[in-house]
C-alpha cells in the first residue's frame, strides 16, 4: 500500500506541472498586468519610469522563462511569493482565509450528506410514486436555481423576519461557538443544499441499479425482512459510489465558494480569488490555483484509498 | 408460411404526429420545457419590440417603484423596468449560453473523438491535458480565464465571456464523447471500414460521428443550462457582461444588494429568469435522453 500511495503521489507530479505551467504563463501572454492596474486605477497619469520601476521592484522586468524558475525553485521551498498588490506573503494571505472556506464547505458537505442519503434512498424505494416526484423537484431545484440567488433570498428573509444582518468579520469557532455557528449556517445550507442535489440523484440511480442484483433477490427469497434488505445489503453498497462524489465534491467547495462567500460577506479563500482576478494579482492567482489543484489532487488519492479500504472487491495495483 | 396479416406491426393505441409529437407524448414535460425555451428565445430575438420600455431608458421619476401594472417587475435604482430588463436579458443569456455551449461542447466533442480513435500517444496527451484542465473547479477555471483574456467586446458581445464559459466545459464533454467514442470504434462495422481501406477521416466523419450525434446533443443541452447558469454567476461577480448591458446575473449584483431589502423584486425577478431558463434546458436535455437514447434511462 506504501508503495501504491507513493506511486500516486508521484503521478500527480506532472499534473500539478502542467496546472502551474498553463496558469503562469497563460496569465503572462496578454498584456495588462498588475502595474497598470495598480498605478492607474484612479485614472491618474502615471509618467512610464514610474511604472518601470514598479515592475523591475515586482520582478516583472525578467524574461518569462526566469521568472517561472523563480517561482518554482520557491515552491520547492514553500515560498509561493509575495502578493503583487499587497505585498505580503501568498501563503500568509491564503492561511488566514483557508479556515472560513474550509468550515464553511465542510458544514456543507455534512449538511448535504444528511439531506442526500434519505432523499435519494426514499426516492429509490418509491420509485415512481409522489414521494419520488419530490424529491426530483427538490433536487432539479437545488441543481437549477443559482446558488448565489438562494443566498440572497435566505439574508432578505433573515434580515426581513428575523432582523439578523451577517457579522461584518469571521467569528472564530473557539471564541464564540455559537456565534460562528449562526453566522456559517446560512452560507453552509445554501451550498448544502445544491451539494445534496448532486449526492441524491446518485443515490438514488446507484440504489436502484443495487436493488436489480441478484443477491437482493436471493435475499428477499430465503426471507430476509425487507428492512434488513435495505440497509445491510442494498444501502451498504449504493452508498460506495457516493464517496467519490462526496469527496470530490468538497475537494471542489474549496475553490467553488466563490460566490457564497461574495453573499454573505465570509472573507475566505474564495473572495481572495475574485480580488486577485481583479487586481490581476499574478502571484496571488497562482498561489490559489496552485492550492485548489493540490486539494482537487489529494483528494482523488484520498477517495481512492477510501474506497479500496471499504470495497475489498478493489485491490491496489 | 404463416398469415402474412399477423406479421403487420400491431397499430399502437397512440397519436401519430411525427417525431416531434411523439416526443411530446413520451416526454410531457421535456415538451413543456421545450415551450419556455422557445419562449426565452423568441423573447431575446424580439426583446426591443416585445418589452415595453427600453431596458438603458433611465427615468427619475420613478427609481424603485415597486411592481405594478405600469411597471409589471418594478424598476431599479435607476428608474430602468425590470421586466424590459429580463427580456433583453434573455438575449443575453441565450446567446452566450448558446454560443459558449456550443462552442464548449464541439470543442470537447472533437477533442474526445480524436484521442478515441489515434489512441496511443496522442490519447495519453490529450487526456493528461483534460486532466490538468478538470483540476480546477469550474468557477474557478472560467475566473482563470477570464483573467487571462480580459474583456473583448464584439458587437457589445464579450467573446471572452464566451470563452471564459466555453472552456470548463471541454474537459467535461471531452470524456463522455472520448467514452462513447471508444464504444463505436468497438463496433465490427469499424473493422469493415478499416479493411475496406477507407481513409481515417472518411471513418471519422462517416462511420464514427453519426453515432456520436446522440450523446452530443444530450451533452449540448445539459451544458446550455450550466453556460447560462455560469454566465449568470460571472455577471454577479462583477467579471462577466458589463453594465449596462442587460444580463439576468449582473441584475442581481451591485445597486440590487443595496437595495434588496426595500426593493426585493430587484433580487426575485431575475432570479426567477434565470432559474426558469435552467431548469427548461436541464428538464429537456433530460427528455432529449430518455428519447433518443432510452438504454440511459434512469
Amino acid at each position: 500500500m506504501t508503495g501504491y500511495i507513493a506511486r500516486r503521489l508521484l503521478m500527480m507530479i506532472p499534473t500539478l506541472l502542467g496546472v502551474a505551467i498553463l496558469t503562469f504563463f497563460m496569465l503572462r501572454v496578454v498584456p495588462g498586468d498588475v502595474v497598470q492596474v495598480k498605478l492607474m486605477a484612479d485614472g491618474g497619469m502615471v509618467s512610464p519610469e514610474a511604472i518601470e520601476a514598479e515592475r523591475v521592484r515586482l520582478g516583472l522586468d525578467h524574461s518569462l522563462t526566469v521568472q517561472f524558475l523563480d517561482w518554482m525553485r520557491g515552491i520547492f521551498t514553500l515560498d509561493f511569493g509575495n502578493s503583487m498588490w499587497t505585498g505580503r506573503p501568498v501563503a500568509a494571505e491564503i492561511a488566514s482565509r483557508f479556515l472560513v472556506t474550509f468550515q464553511a464547505a465542510l458544514m456543507a458537505t455534512i449538511i448535504a450528506v444528511f439531506i442526500a442519503v434519505p432523499l435519494g434512498t426514499v426516492s429509490a424505494l418509491y420509485r415512481g410514486t409522489v414521494l419520488d416526484y419530490v424529491v426530483r423537484v427538490i433536487t432539479i431545484g437545488g441543481l437549477a436555481l443559482p446558488s448565489f440567488w438562494i443566498g440572497m433570498l435566505v439574508l432578505l428573509c433573515l434580515l426581513r423576519y428575523a432582523h439578523w444582518l451577517p457579522p461584518i468579520s469571521y467569528i472564530s469557532p473557539t471564541e464564540d461557538p455559537w456565534g460562528n455557528f449562526t453566522q456559517m449556517i446560512w452560507p453552509s445550507m445554501v451550498v448544502g443544499y445544491r451539494f445534496s442535489a448532486v449526492l441524491a440523484r446518485l443515490i438514488r440511480s446507484s440504489l436502484l441499479d443495487v436493488l436489480n442484483e441478484d443477491y437482493i433477490r436471493t435475499a428477499r427469497a430465503k426471507g430476509v425482512p425487507a428492512r434488513t434488505v435495505i440497509w445491510l445489503h442494498a444501502l451498504k453498497n449504493a452508498l460506495l459510489p457516493a464517496v467519490t462524489v462526496v469527496g470530490l465534491e468538497f475537494a471542489f467547495l474549496i475553490g467553488g465558494l466563490v460566490v457564497t462567500e461574495q453573499v454573505f460577506n465570509l472573507n475566505g479563500v474564495g473572495k481572495l480569488f475574485i480580488q486577485a482576478v481583479e487586481h490581476h494579482d499574478f502571484t496571488m492567482i497562482q498561489g490559489l490555483v496552485m492550492m485548489f489543484a493540490v486539494i482537487y489532487v489529494l483528494a482523488n488519492l484520498i477517495v481512492d484509498l477510501i474506497y479500496a479500504a471499504i470495497d475489498p472487491r478493489i485491490r491496489y495495483r | 408460411m404463416t398469415d402474412t396479416a399477423n406479421l403487420q406491426p400491431r397499430r399502437l393505441n397512440r397519436p401519430t404526429f411525427g417525431a416531434l409529437g411523439r416526443f411530446a407524448y413520451q416526454q410531457p414535460v421535456g415538451a413543456a420545457s421545450f415551450v419556455v425555451i422557445v419562449v426565452m428565445l423568441l423573447a431575446g430575438i424580439l426583446a426591443p419590440w416585445v418589452s415595453p420600455y427600453d431596458a438603458l431608458a433611465v427615468d427619475y421619476g420613478a427609481l424603485l417603484s415597486p411592481p405594478s401594472l405600469d411597471h409589471l417587475a418594478g424598476t431599479d435604482a435607476f428608474g430602468r423596468d425590470v421586466f424590459s430588463r429580463i427580456i433583453h436579458g434573455a438575449r443575453t443569456a441565450m446567446i452566450i449560453g448558446l454560443s459558449s455551449a456550443f462552442l464548449g461542447c464541439t470543442g470537447g466533442a472533437i477533442l474526445g473523438a480524436a484521442s478515441a480513435f489515434f489512441g496511443g500517444r496522442v490519447d495519453a496527451a490529450i487526456q493528461r491535458f483534460v486532466d490538468i484542465l478538470l483540476a480546477f473547479p469550474l468557477v474557478v477555471l472560467a475566473l482563470v480565464v477570464v483573467a487571462i483574456l480580459g474583456r473583448n467586446p464584439v458587437f457589445g458581445i464579450d467573446i471572452s465571456l464566451i470563452f471564459a464559459i466555453a472552456i470548463p466545459i471541454v474537459p467535461q464533454v471531452s470524456r463522455v464523447i472520448r467514452a462513447a467514442a471508444l464504444t463505436v470504434q468497438a463496433m465490427p462495422y469499424i473493422d469493415a471500414a478499416r479493411t475496406a481501406g477507407y481513409s481515417n477521416s472518411r471513418i471519422i466523419l462517416r462511420h464514427m460521428a453519426p453515432n456520436l450525434v446522440t450523446p452530443y446533443l444530450i451533452m449540448l443541452t445539459a451544458y446550455i443550462a450550466q453556460a447560462i447558469l455560469l454566465e449568470a454567476t460571472l455577471s454577479f461577480l462583477g467579471l462577466g457582461v458589463a453594465e449596462p448591458t442587460p444580463a439576468w446575473g449582473l441584475m442581481l449584483s451591485g445597486n440590487a444588494q443595496d437595495f434588496f431589502l426595500t426593493a426585493p423584486w430587484l433580487v426575485i425577478f431575475p432570479g426567477i429568469a434565470i432559474s426558469l431558463a435552467v431548469i427548461a434546458f436541464n428538464l429537456f436535455g433530460d427528455a432529449l435522453r430518455d428519447y433518443l437514447d432510452p438504454r440511459l434511462k434512469q
